[in-house]
Parts: C-alpha cells; sequence; structure tokens
C-alpha cells in the first residue's frame, strides 16, 4: 500500500542499523486522539484491569489494590505517554515495582493482556503498536525489581 | 543420529502436551518465529535471535515443524524439532532430504542445532535481542558430493544473530529486522558437503530478513542468505525469499514462500513455492 515509504523506512532502519533508532518521529498528538482521548483511553485501561483480573497467571498481584486508584493512574500514565494533556502524578516504575520480584513471564503475560483489551475496544492497530512502543521499555524498570 | 531424529521428535510430540499444560509458555504471539529449514527458531532461509516455541522465564517450550520447497529440478523436504527452556537456551534437530528429480537421486543430512540468548529481548530492549548458535551437520550421502570436490561430510557453521522488533514504524505496523553473520565452510548448506576444492576454510557470511506484522497473526517479509562457492564444479548462488507466515495461536504457525535458490550443482534458476507447518507450545 505504501510502498515507497515501506522502503524509505527500510532503508533507513537499515543504514543506523539494529538498534540505534528507537526514537523515530512519531505523531504523538494524534496517537492520544488515535486511543479516543482521555475518555479512550480511560475505557481501555478499564478494559485492561478487567483482563489482568480474569488472568490466573498474574492477578495475585493486584489482590488488595486500590482499583480505582490504578486505574486513574494508569489512564493518567497512558495519557501523557501517548502526547495528552495529563500529568502521571505517581510514583516512576522503578519504586512501584520494588520488591515484586516480576519475571518476564508477568511482564509478558500484563502485555498479552493490554493488546487483547485493546483488540476488545477495537483500537486501530498502529495506534496499539505505537502504544505497546512506548510501553516496551518500560521492561527494564519493571521485571527484576 | 539416524534413528535419533524421529526420536527425539516423538519425544517433543508426547512431552508437548504435558509440558504446555504444566507451564504453558507466556511469550507473546509470534516471538518465537518459526522453524527454519537447519530446524532452528528463525524465518524460513536464516536463523533469527529468538528462541524457539513461547517459553518465558522458567518455562519450557518447543516446535515441531514439517517443511517442504518444490524447485525446477529438486525437492526439499525438511523435518525438524526444538526444545527450549527460560527463553535462553535452544536444541533443535532436523532431517534435510534433498530429492534431485532431474538428475537422480537424493541426498540428505541431518542437522544438531544450539542457540543461546545471549543478550536483550527483540521486543523490550533498545538493542534488541542476540544470540550465539552452532549448527552441526552430517551428510548422510557423501558419494555425490565427494565426486564433485567436497572435502569433508560434516561440518560445524557458527553464526551471531540480532532481532529486533521496532513497534509502528511501517505505516502503523510492526517491524521485525534480523541479521546474523555466520562462519561457515558448507556447500549448498552442507547437501554438497564441507569445504572443497576451490576453498577450503571458514568464511563469514552475512544473513538478514525484514519482516512486517500487518497484524499480531500475519508477517509478511523477505531473507537474503549469502552463501560460500568453495566448489569449482559449479558457482552457488546466494539464497533469498519472500514469506507470509500466519501465527493464529501459540500452537500453530503456516509459513508460506517463494524462494529463489539460483543454481544448484549447476542447474540454474531454482525458485520455487515453500510451505512449512509448525506446531509449538
Amino acid at each position: 500500500m505504501y510502498p515507497r515509504l515501506t522502503r524509505t523506512l527500510l532503508a533507513a532502519l537499515c543504514l543506523c542499523g539494529l538498534g540505534a533508532c528507537s526514537s523515530m518521529p512519531s505523531a504523538s498528538d494524534s496517537l492520544y486522539q488515535q486511543l479516543g482521548g482521555k475518555a479512550g483511553i480511560s475505557k481501555t485501561v478499564t478494559m485492561f484491569l478487567y483482563q489482568v483480573v480474569d488472568d490466573d497467571r498474574i492477578n495475585h498481584y493486584f489482590a488488595g489494590v486500590n482499583a480505582d486508584r490504578l486505574q486513574k493512574r494508569l489512564t493518567n500514565q497512558f495519557c501523557q505517554l501517548s502526547g495528552g494533556p495529563c500529568h502521571y502524578g505517581g510514583d516512576n516504575m522503578h519504586k512501584v515495582h520494588a520488591g515484586m520480584h516480576l519475571t518476564d513471564a508477568d511482564f509478558n503475560a500484563l502485555v498479552e493482556d493490554l493488546i487483547l483489551a485493546m483488540e476488545k475496544r477495537r483500537v486501530p492497530i498502529s495506534a496499539q503498536n505505537r502504544l505497546l512502543g512506548k510501553l516496551a521499555p518500560m521492561h527494564a524498570q519493571i521485571v527484576g525489581k | 543420529m539416524k534413528s535419533l531424529v524421529p526420536l527425539i521428535i516423538a519425544g517433543v510430540l508426547g512431552l508437548a502436551p504435558s509440558l504446555a499444560s504444566a507451564a504453558p509458555g507466556s511469550r507473546l504471539w509470534a516471538t518465537g518465529g518459526v522453524t527454519s529449514f537447519e530446524g532452528a527458531a528463525g524465518g524460513g532461509l536464516t536463523p533469527w535471535a529468538l528462541i524457539a516455541g513461547y517459553d518465558s522465564s522458567q518455562q519450557w517450550g518447543g516446535t515441531v515443524a514439517q517443511s517442504t520447497a518444490h524447485l525446477q529440478d529438486y525437492t526439499l523436504n525438511v523435518t525438524a524439532a526444538a526444545v527450549s527452556f527460560d527463553n535462553r537456551v535452544e536444541l533443535s534437530l532436523a532431517r534435510q532430504r534433498l530429492d534431485l528429480d532431474t538428475l537422480g537421486g537424493r541426498l540428505s543430512m541431518d542437522t544438531l542445532g544450539l542457540k543461546v540468548r545471549l543478550y536483550g529481548s527483540a521486543l523490550y530492549n533498545r538493542w534488541g535481542e542476540w544470540s550465539l548458535g552452532i549448527e552441526h551437520k552430517h551428510d548422510r550421502n557423501f558419494a555425490l558430493p565427494s565426486a564433485v570436490g567436497a572435502r569433508s561430510s560434516s561440518g560445524t557453521d557458527v553464526y551471531l544473530a540480532a532481532s529486533k522488533l521496532f513497534f509502528g514504524v511501517v505505516a502503523g505496523r510492526n517491524l521485525l529486522l534480523n541479521a546474523d553473520i555466520r562462519a561457515t565452510k558448507a556447500n549448498q548448506t552442507g547437501f554438497l558437503g564441507f569445504g572443497g576444492d576451490k576453498h577450503d576454510r571458514y568464511q563469514p557470511e552475512f544473513e538478514g530478513s525484514a519482516g512486517v506484522f500487518v497484524n499480531r497473526q500475519w508477517l509478511v517479509g523477505t531473507e537474503y542468505r549469502q552463501k560460500p562457492d568453495n566448489l569449482n564444479f559449479a558457482k552457488e548462488d546466494d539464497w533469498m525469499d519472500l514469506f507470509v507466515a500466519y501465527v493464529p495461536n501459540r500452537s500453530l504457525a503456516v509459513t508460506a514462500a517463494w524462494v529463489d535458490l539460483g543454481a544448484i550443482a549447476g542447474l540454474k534458476h531454482q525458485n520455487g513455492p515453500y510451505l512449512s507447518v509448525q506446531g509449538s507450545f
């Protein structure tokens, strides 16, 4: 569909090599819009938390957590990450997950639940990918802490 | 090794359901790649840094695969299996058969592969995922390779692989890039033996592939594999393919491709369809 664009991007990626291009120019404001603004993000986060609660692999980590507060924090975080007019006021990812000893398996399960939630909410694939791309680097601050 | 292949495949098939029910792999869909013709996780013609199957921390994973390519003058059939643990180490075994439809006869070899993830993650690490692999190959028929100048009926390749997923960079789709550098003496990946009358030393070869996830179930891409040219009797070409992989869930992957393997043993323009079906956990 976009052969020229694809070729140019491929060429650019090849030129800068594997791994060196983590900051591709992205339309952050349009990501916020694609996610449906703050209202859409809030619904996606709620769906995400439903998925997590249903997921026996990881739901035990969330026992006793104030779901309402978590929902608001995550909504603000995703909103801010996607370029929206929000402020994530919570602690940094490292501090939040300290002492939980989360594994790669836990992290993968969490990502899977988010993808399934976005699919249920019919979030466009490009917006799903861009949001995942912004969340993926948090792996280093979340796993094994 | 002759009786080992079916034994290990049967073992993996037998183990798969019990291991899968005990500890289902939790890696994301398609992150084990598919089964390359040499048995390692990768595309069709090249290994990737990804570890076979879906095992994450402290989990087991595995694959079994059957692949076939129908070329102008040859038919390739591959039966392969792999087991993996902890998204760290992958052990693979493959039997490759090349029927010489025009020349008559059959070439066959076994490949035992070991791949270890050294560093990173294709999804979560900015520097991607890096793995080191070895492939020990043994020709089960050496009369023809020997007659055309091959020096040895077995050989060992060593490769360093890097894989990285770039989120949303091609029209909002995820792009998977892979690159390998391989040290090898293999002629036609080993079907025509190892080392030859023109060259009999290890040479570095580059392999690369790029694929775009149209969505999380469909990957469309291309691969390129550089090869040495060790035999005087016929020139050896690099290989390439265009592929479509369908990965509906963690149990199944179907790959269709058009492969262009160039000239093989003097017969030019060997290209044709390739189909691979993989079961995994």
